[in-house]
């Protein structure tokens, strides 16, 4: 029987009332009194010198306030990257500084130049048209091999080449990697491309900024996974203004997916702009404007190779990656392809030596940084595809040679620094096989030729590093912030009660979540409780929502939390019922004494914590509140194993997916539903990268999937009906919920199983030369390798 | 959106004297133009709406049999009520876009656009249509001029739109996958003088009749008879969704596939 509430229970969306019936209050929602408009000016060149900026006539225009430019923004800091990686050579990363507003040079197309400020925003528009911006253009750079060739015109002047780092790990192990693959016994390689995304959240991007002349406070209202850290980057970096006098809200956010995790110049502006001008200024990203400004995702260029025995036992992997950060570094854009990619290189597989390279390249494109899944998606993808290719490659099956080297014993430290607490991917691997009905893809392949369609299956297995991240660890790797989670838990007189947590939900459901855990704990009806995040004022100093983190974590602090207001509740209880503490048992909302009858419900506890007219006031203080920070001691390892079948049209090269089936393991399920609902979306996203998305620039790096019309995002008739289980659990060994984070396993595992599916498909039909098709598979590209 | 004044007329007369204004614009499902209007990539002085004038709208069969559809009329509507008359240019309009898109776009503003994905001027020069205008009627051989180019004149309204009924016909569209418009479009019209065959979508010149399908569709209609042919890539379209070679073989795949659909 599943559980109506609580803990392992599919409540239903609390949330999602006021989402479907047009209440939730987004940042463009909120109109201030007296707020201005701001219409940004953009480079339209994708690199240029600024010889000069005439905003004479535009600030002349009915209805402007003020015109911005780079020179307002001499004397304010830029945008902070968060995150310092050291080279192969031990030297810091090469960190070019990131202007608010363009600096005498504009580095990508979308760069800010420019703002107009005016009383309507049509006003802004057209005064925004009336700037005039000098810009001599200069050659831009884009591909990646070729921005670190020698004479290559440099991204920024200043640096000494467009390398932002060259990264070796682990650097040790360099040389006996190469000496495993001098003596192997098969090399397997490939090359490939994990193509460069764009997040496109369905809300774009909105901030709102307000300053009280009254207490000289700032307010910055804004479309962010993390207002803390929002405050403190823009705060303490950018503008000076200490973090008690600004308060930063994220109220509903429609969707993130990692582009809502950095700090963006256009919240520093707005934040700005209102205590120069002495009223709100708002900004609202428009669709296009996000395709050139929102930080973009993936773009990994990937040589990798694996080295097996004659069993198909993996004796080492090597790799070398080209990363592109684009024309400036990002919050967290150093830490995408080296922490939170080379350390899964490892996979599920115990390959005892590995070796991974990343050269990560400044390009004149928008700033890459985290997009769901970030750097693991682009791990798993590379592994995974060549070790199919390995399979075939030695006329293995495809299972059989995962399942040969599947970690099986736990705790696991791999080669590539991170240790696994817990696992079980034959058991994934077992049910997947089940859920997909494998054993009737004979007779679905014989069907599908019958109507002349080439059908195909592909399977892969996937790990993940989530709960993002023990503090002292990120911090040894260049981290600039610590990665804790916190949580106040404030419970009421009558019984009711609030979590403010440091998480943030922007469609995860933690409204819903939250309040099981809590309810579950106390043992009260889930209605009782009440989740607050997103509003620096009132939630304590949280680290926010990505990395799959916010259970893991936010839940861990929430939990410690709540077991400071059980313990002291139990304290109230005792003295209510003249009991001894630690004779106190609490169940269904009852505080009992053990082995007696007597008990006092949690309601009369509450009220006496806040009417203490009868309570121990000598040792204990009345109200009952607590707050917790969690810091958690190692990564969840989420793992799972997917199944995707294809057909192919023979004529056109069109795939459509057929069947999805994913077997993941995320441990213990807080809501089985709301887990369902984030691998659909993750499928979703992976299927969209696989067959569908791709940002492409022209050579003069105009964005040429700058719309709809080009880039093309994956709908509902794109997609089959997923199959989805969690049943196999292994449950965290590190964190009080034994949970490891659902939100990031769709995207990670899909994109690998869709790609082996195509090229499964084919090789079935004869297209033995096919063994690699770079993502998206369009029809193109897919008919075009079946040409040869 | 730049300003812009917006006038709604409830006849052809008021809409024609309206449109002599200096850079005023017809408007009618707004699909396309009222998008190019939020980008700010075009600034008429006024709209002339042409969505009140009652003898623009509706579908009827004339008295010589020709299927007459007034040019505001929606997608939706040529998709629900054409069937009986013209089964596969209703199919054709209901894989138009979205149900948004064709309950507000129209026939006679695809056809004024002639964007070269569009799907209309394929069904339009396959059958030979006519495209009546408040000053004349063109034949559909003369009507389209290249990509967004036709043979409408300054301020020249299309009234209606009038199409011979083919023995047999077929639309085959291989989407574009971002946008959904024709990355192929093939019309095939099997009429009393011989097969015609429209593709849209693949050409840099706009939509185009593929004269030697065409021959060999006339001896023989069926999907076998084009298999010899190739048609040349050199004119074909190449952006980040197909090479030129790649159209090239959708036209003769979706040809074939049309034929086999209209038998
Ligand atoms: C999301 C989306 C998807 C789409 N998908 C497709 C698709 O798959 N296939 C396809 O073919 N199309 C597609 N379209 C385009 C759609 O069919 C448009 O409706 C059509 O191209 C224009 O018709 P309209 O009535 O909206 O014209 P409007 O946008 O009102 O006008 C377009 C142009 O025609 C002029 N005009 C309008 N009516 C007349 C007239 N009677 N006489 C002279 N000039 C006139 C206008 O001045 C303007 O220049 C899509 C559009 C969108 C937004």
């Amino acid at each position: 029987m599943p559980k109506d509430h609580g803990i392992g229970a599919p409540s239903k969306r609390r949330e999602d009332v006021r989402f479907l019936t047009g209440q939730g209050r987004y940042t463009d929602d909120i109109n201030l009194h007296g707020q201005a408009h701001a219409v940004f000016v953009r480079s339209q060149v994708a690199h240029g010198r600024l010889n000069g900026l005439d905003t004479t006539a535009a600030a002349a225009m009915p209805g402007v306030i003020r015109v911005f430019t780079g020179a307002d923004f001499a004397g304010v800091g830029g945008l902070p990257c968060g995150w310092q990686v050291t080279d192969r050579h031990g030297q810091p990363m090469q960190e070019p500084a990131h202007p608010v507003l363009a600096q005498g040079k504009v580095r990508h197309v979308g760069d800010p130049i420019a703002v107009v400020v005016a009383e309507t925003l049509e006003q802004a528009r057209d005064a925004a048209e009336a700037v005039e911006v000098d810009v001599e253009e200069l050659e831009p750079v884009l591909d990646m091999k070729a921005a670190l060739s020698d004479g290559a015109p440099l991204v920024h002047d200043d640096l000494t080449s467009n390398l932002c780092y060259d990264w070796g790990f682990v650097e040790e192990n360099r040389e006996a990697v190469n000496a495993a693959f001098e003596k192997a016994h098969h090399v397997t390689k490939l090359e490939l491309v994990n193509q460069r995304l764009v997040p496109n959240a369905m809300e774009p991007r909105v901030a709102v900024g307000d300053y009280n002349t009254g207490t000289g406070d700032s307010t910055l209202y804004t479309t962010s996974q993390n207002p803390h850290v929002i405050r403190l980057l823009m705060g303490a970096f950018v503008l000076g203004i200490p973090e008690h006098k600004l308060r930063v809200v994220a109220p509903d956010v429609g969707g993130g997916f990692g582009s809502k995790i950095f700090h963006y110049a256009e919240e520093a502006f707005c934040t700005f702009a209102a205590k120069a001008l002495r009223r709100p200024v708002k900004w609202t990203c428009t669709r296009s404007e996000s395709f050139i400004t929102d930080a973009h995702g993936r773009d990994h260029v990937t040589r990798i190779e694996l080295a097996l025995d004659a069993e198909g036992n993996f004796q080492a992997i090597r790799t070398e990656t080209h990363a592109n950060m684009g024309a400036y570094l990002s919050t967290f854009a150093p830490s995408v392809p080296t922490w939170l990619h080379g350390t899964l290189m490892a996979g599920n597989y115990k390959t005892p030596l590995i070796y991974v390279n990343v050269k990560a390249v400044f390009t004149n494109t928008v700033p890459v940084d985290a997009y769901r899944g970030a750097g693991r998606p682009e791990a798993t993808y590379q592994l995974e595809r060549l070790i199919d290719k390995a399979a075939r490659e030695l006329g293995m099956d495809p299972i059989e040679i995962r399942r040969r080297n599947f970690i099986t014993e736990f705790p696991y430290a791999t080669p590539v620094a991170v240790e696994y607490d817990t696992g079980d991917y034959n058991a994934t691997l077992d049910k997947l096989i089940e859920i997909a009905d494998l054993a009737g893809f004979d007779a679905r392949l014989a069907e599908s030729k019958a109507r002349g369609r080439l059908r195909g299956l592909g399977i892969n297995c996937y790990i993940e590093a989530c709960g993002i991240a023990p503090s002292h660890l990120v911090g040894q790797l260049g981290a600039r912030a610590g990665l804790y989670e916190s949580a106040t838990v404030r419970v009421n007189a009558t019984g009711g009660l609030v979590v403010m947590t440091g998480s943030h939900s922007h469609g995860q459901g933690h409204e819903t979540s939250f309040a099981q855990v809590v309810a579950d704990m106390i043992g009260i009806d889930e209605n009782m409780v009440e989740i607050v995040h997103g509003d620096t004022a009132n939630t304590p100093m949280g680290m926010g929502t990505y990395g799959s983190r916010s259970l893991a974590v936010g839940g861990s602090a929430m939990v410690r939390a709540t077991e400071k207001i059980i313990a002291k509740a139990k304290k109230i209880a005792a003295h209510l019922m003249e009991a001894s503490p630690e004779d106190i048992e609490l169940k269904d909302g009852a505080f009992t004494v053990a082995g007696t009858d007597r008990s006092v419900a949690w309601g009369d506890v509450t009220l006496a914590a806040y009417v203490p007219h009868n309570y121990p006031l000598e040792e204990l203080e009345p109200g009952l509140e607590e707050t917790a920070f969690y810091d958690p001691n190692n990564f969840t390892y989420p793992a799972g194993a997917y199944a995707c079948e294809v057909e192919v049209d023979p004529e056109t090269g069109k795939v459509t997916v057929e069947r999805f089936a994913a077997a993941d393991d995320f441990g213990n399920i807080v809501n089985p539903m709301i887990v369902d609902g984030q691998v659909h979306g993750g499928i979703a996203q992976g299927i969209g990268q696989a067959l569908l998305e791709r940002a492409v620039y022209d050579e003069y790096g105009q964005l040429l999937s700058g719309s709809y019309m080009d880039y093309a995002m994956p709908r509902a008739d794109d997609m089959p009906f997923f199959t989805v289980d969690h049943s196999c659990q292994t449950p965290c060994t590190h964190n009080p919920l034994g949970v490891k984070g659902c939100g990031e396993a769709g995207a990670i595992g899909s994109p690998p199983a869709v790609a082996n599916a195509v090229v499964d498909a084919l090789q079935r039909a004869g297209h033995a030369s096919v063994t690699h098709i770079d993502m998206p598979l369009t029809p193109a590209r897919v008919w075009a390798a079946m040409q040869g | 959106m730049y300003s812009v004044e917006f006038d709604r007329p409830a006849t052809l007369e008021a809409a024609l004297a309206g449109l002599k204004a200096e850079d005023a614009q017809a408007l009618s499902g707004g699909q396309t133009l009222i998008p190019t209007l939020k980008q700010r990539l075009a600034q008429p002085s006024k709209l002339v709406s042409l969505t009140a004038i009652p003898s623009l709208q509706g579908i009827c069969v004339a008295d010589d049999g020709m299927l007459c559809i007034g040019a505001t009329t929606t997608h939706a509507t040529v998709a629900a009520e054409a069937g009986a008359h013209y089964p596969a240019l209703a199919r054709l309009a209901a894989q138009i876009g979205d149900p948004a898109v064709r309950n507000r776009g129209t026939i006679g503003g695809s056809l004024a656009n002639n964007d070269p994905s569009a799907c209309y001027p394929a069904a339009v020069l396959a059958s030979g249509a006519l495209i009546r205008t408040n000053a004349r009627d063109i034949a559909a051989d003369d009507y389209f001029e290249g990509m967004f180019a036709t043979a409408l004149q300054e301020g020249e309204i299309i009234t209606e739109i009038r199409f011979p009924i083919p023995e047999a016909a077929a639309y085959m569209k291989f989407a574009q996958p971002a946008s959904r418009f024709a990355l192929v479009g093939v019309f095939v019209a099997k009429t009393a003088g011989g097969v015609r065959v429209a593709v849209t979508g693949a050409s840099e010149e706009g939509v185009f009749r593929w004269g030697a399908a065409e021959e060999a569709l006339s001896a023989d209609f069926s999907a076998g008879a084009i298999a010899g042919l190739s048609l040349p890539a050199d004119d074909m379209i190449d952006d980040l969704h197909g090479t030129p070679d790649y159209r090239a073989h959708l036209v003769k795949v979706m040809t074939g596939r049309a034929v086999s659909a209209a038998q």
